[in-house]
């Protein structure tokens, strides 16, 4: 039984060292910057992290760096910056933030961001292969985009011969990016190297999956919009590192203490919400106090699943065959991310009793259409099987010029009173 | 004017399905295919179904239609359309193109009845178009994932591999197999096919006085409404009459148009551009065009398409190749067609075709060339303004 005074350093450590380890990956980037040394841009769908660490490649997430700015409320700066340049209002505002970043020299809000020496993607999301043809031009750099083939009709058993037919494709991709980090870093790859780092991105993701799991308890353990976002956070950028695997180690340890001892979230839990979507980072805190005032706390959300790469989904690279699984790893994690955003009706369903859901919050947005396209679809579509209430409000992630918070209010008002009444409705019956 | 008869879904010989310009002149001819493309209600291909035939639905932009056309089933080419989306609007949210839109339309409005829909991800918002479709309709929605990584020395045989999954399920809608001679017969048409729309371009880049943008366009896009063997036969017949006119060149502005990729300009717009100056080459309905020359027919006829699609290709904002860089591609069809100017176009909502216009326009700053930016709407119904705009660019540069 832990102390007080432990108690009091286990409760919310996750959000502390989080935060902390953010700052200190921030200030490497700037160190980096500084020295004119290497690095990857990446993305949060497939970062590849496991291949780059081998390489010692220090990995650059720029959806990070994007998203950072509407945190910090300068985001507008920046997209003004790259539409003068000619980009369109109507593009995603992750990629004008970074052309941005990008013209001014690597100057972010949080340090100085480094000139990418590679960019590594996948076909997750197709702004990735835009986003990356533009450093292409600014740069100069070697683009390796990886196809991950994703599921190609919803319900479809896995059939074995077309998913090892994807994952030797996928597979024969990563040898040919291990061989352009050889170019470019002069090293030798390293399998014994890769088993490590493996092993620790396999503590990574066996902690997420963990992690959400555990917000099942009653109440919630965690925000899933507003700690969740953070604990994302580590879970790309440190995935594959020991700082990651002890990090997640650590937290899995504070979110089962909080369990046992019945601690939630700051929230009086009154209903229990799932988000779907993007947040909406131009007003991220006041966002989920719009639901918070009312007693509703988001206990999972989408994107913690596809903006982990579908780490969520706990694979485990079996270390005796190290390329072989990494290649299974990354087919079956981004196939899933990809399916929690085109056929995020189903996984839904399937929670909304395990998780004791009272309702879904969707947030499409503006700039990201890969995952707001299916959204109004989707939710008819799990209407039609579910007596489950919803509440669809659009905004945007990066642009606060179509983010209107009295509107956003007046919705979210409506939705907490109806969720009111039928509970009304639901004790008198 | 003979017939030439098609294969129906069940292996056995059809009446075509468009008969309306067999007979006419040159300018019936054209008439007919307008009035074909613009007719939302897709009449040739009800005629298809209602003789007992299938049909394979297939979004934008480029798609293997051979493997499609060996099961004995009509490739249609999901193009949106020029349709109010009633029944489609409360699917979608906002900020989006039209073309997903009314595409799903014309299904949910019962204008055309499919029974296959296959989609690539082709752009973040087509790439749910698939899994949005499967949630509406009983029949198979599937996408078909071409390579983003074409230069990966395994992407052809994977996609090899991609086409022969495709296969199956192609099979098992159509309720027959696919053999590779099949495929093979497939190829050969569709080859004819390309070759006949090449030369087609070949006229519009040489001599763009004797078709007008809207004609050439219909006659492209009629091949996505009908049997390619269909489509050849039209082609055939008109491309000499194209060429026996006496139309006299005129002194007008040679212009690329850009940005047609998917969602498609209103008929009436790109009347108003064949209007306004020679529209010499374009990427309109590329998908249809994708394919630069003949898809070897001896051999593993899936390696053949698969590296047809990959190693003999044309470009678009959808497609990423490090040895296609769309600026440069784009300078290549200026040189090609000698163009004196280029519209650069973008659907609105449509991501890569705004993002492109950015490295577009700073090639063709760099190269000196001309070029008017303009965003467009399938729906759009007023072009004054906008014709205006063109019409001053133009003459800017006429008269400079």
């Amino acid at each position: 039984m832990p102390t007080a005074a432990q108690q009091d350093d286990l409760v919310g450590r996750g959000n502390r060292d989080g935060a902390q380890l953010f700052r200190r990956w921030y200030e490497d980037l700037d160190r980096t910057a500084e020295e004119g040394g290497q690095c990857a841009y990446v993305f949060v769908m497939g970062s590849l992290n496991e291949i780059l660490k081998t390489f010692d490649l220090p990995v650059v997430f720029p959806e990070i760096n994007s998203l950072q700015t509407a945190v910090r409320r300068v985001s507008h700066e920046y997209l003004g910056q790259a539409e003068d340049e000619g980009y369109s209002p109507d593009i995603c505002g992750y990629v004008k933030a970074d052309v941005a970043v990008q013209i001014r020299g690597g100057e972010h809000p949080m340090g100085r961001i480094p000139k990418p020496s590679i960019a590594v993607l996948t076909n997750a999301c197709n702004t990735y292969i835009k986003w990356a043809e533009i450093w292409e031009r600014m740069h100069g750099i070697p683009v390796v985009t990886i196809d991950v083939p994703g599921t190609r009709q919803a319900g479809l058993a896995r059939n074995d011969r077309d998913f090892e037919n994807d994952r030797r494709y996928v597979e024969a991709q990563l040898w040919e990016l291990v061989s352009v980090c050889e170019d470019l870093t002069g090293k030798r790859f390293d399998l014994d190297e890769l088993r490590r780092v493996l092993a620790f991105a396999n503590d990574v993701s066996t902690g997420w999956k963990q992690v959400i799991e555990l917000n099942k308890s009653r109440p919630s353990l965690f925000n899933a919009l507003t700690d969740g976002t953070i604990y994302l956070g580590v879970a790309n950028g440190f995935r594959g590192t020991p700082e990651g695997s002890e990090f997640f180690t650590q937290l899995v340890q504070e979110m089962r203490y909080k369990a046992a001892n019945g601690i939630g979230t700051l929230t009086e839990e009154l209903y229990r919400l799932v988000f779907v979507g993007v947040p909406c980072y131009p007003i991220f805190r006041r966002f989920n106090e719009l639901f918070s005032e009312w007693g509703g706390t988001f206990i999972n959300s989408t994107y913690l699943w596809f903006a982990s790469g579908g780490a969520n989904r706990g694979f485990q690279y079996d270390l005796s065959r190290p390329m072989e699984s990494l290649a299974e790893g990354v087919l079956t994690s981004v196939r899933d991310a990809m399916d929690s955003m085109f056929h995020q009706d189903r996984l839904l369903e399937a929670m909304i009793d395990e998780f004791h859901v009272d309702g879904i919050v969707y947030h499409p947005v503006k700039s990201c259409r890969t995952v707001s396209t299916g959204l109004a679809d989707g939710r008819r579509a799990l209407s039609r099987r579910r007596d489950i209430p919803s509440l669809f409000i659009e905004s945007d992630m990066m642009d606060r010029r179509v983010v209107s918070e009295a509107q956003m209010k007046n919705r979210i008002d409506a939705f907490f009173e109806g969720l009111a009444s039928r509970r009304q409705r639901e004790a008198i019956h | 004017m003979q017939k030439e008869p098609t294969q129906s879904g069940n292996g056995q010989m059809n009446e075509p399905v468009f008969e309306e310009w067999r007979d006419q002149p040159l300018d019936e001819i054209l008439y007919a295919c307008r009035e074909l493309v613009e007719d939302a209600d897709y009449p040739t291909v009800k005629r298809w179904r209602e003789r007992g035939g299938k049909v394979a639905g297939h979004f934008q932009v480029y798609f293997p239609e051979e493997i499609v056309h060996a099961a004995g089933m009509l490739p249609f080419k999901v193009r949106g359309a020029p349709v109010e989306a009633t029944h489609a609007d409360a699917h979608f949210g906002s900020y989006l193109c039209s073309i997903l839109k009314t595409s799903l339309e014309i299904v949910l409005s019962g204008r055309v009845e499919l029974d296959l829909f296959v989609s690539h991800p082709i752009c973040d918002a087509a790439r749910n178009l698939a899994a949005i479709w499967g949630r509406n309709v009983e029949y198979p929605c599937q996408i078909l994932y071409l390579p983003q990584n074409p230069n990966s020395a395994h992407s052809a045989t994977y996609l090899r591999d991609e086409y022969n999954r495709l296969r199956g399920v192609v099979e098992r809608v159509a309720g027959r197999s696919i053999s590779d001679d099949d495929l093979r017969r497939s190829i050969e048409v569709f080859n004819e096919n390309r070759r006949l729309l090449r030369d087609l371009y070949t006229i519009k880049r040489e001599t763009p006085w004797l078709v007008s943008a809207e004609d050439a366009y219909c006659l492209v896009a009629t091949g996505g409404l009908i049997p390619r063997e269909e489509h050849n036969e039209i082609l055939r017949a008109v491309l000499p009459m194209v060429r026996a006119r006496s139309a006299r060149r005129e002194d007008r502005i040679r212009v690329v148009f850009e940005g047609g990729f998917c969602e498609q300009p209103p008929l009436d717009l790109v009347r108003m551009l064949g209007r306004t100056c020679y529209l010499v080459d374009d990427d309109l309905l590329i998908g249809l065009r994708w394919i630069l020359e003949d898809v070897p027919v001896e051999g593993d006829p899936m390696l053949n398409l698969a590296e047809s699609y990959i190693e003999r290709s044309s470009y678009s904002p959808v497609q990423h190749d490090s040895r296609k860089p769309k600026e440069r591609m784009l300078l290549e069809r200026v040189d090609r067609a000698g163009a004196d100017a280029v519209i650069v176009a973008a659907a609105k909502m449509c991501e890569p075709g705004l993002e492109e216009q950015v490295a577009y326009t700073h090639a063709l700053d760099e190269r000196g060339i001309p070029y008017f930016v303009s965003e467009f709407e399938e729906n759009m119904t007023s072009f004054d303004h906008l014709e205006m705009q063109v019409e001053t660019f133009l003459e800017n540069l006429l008269f400079a």
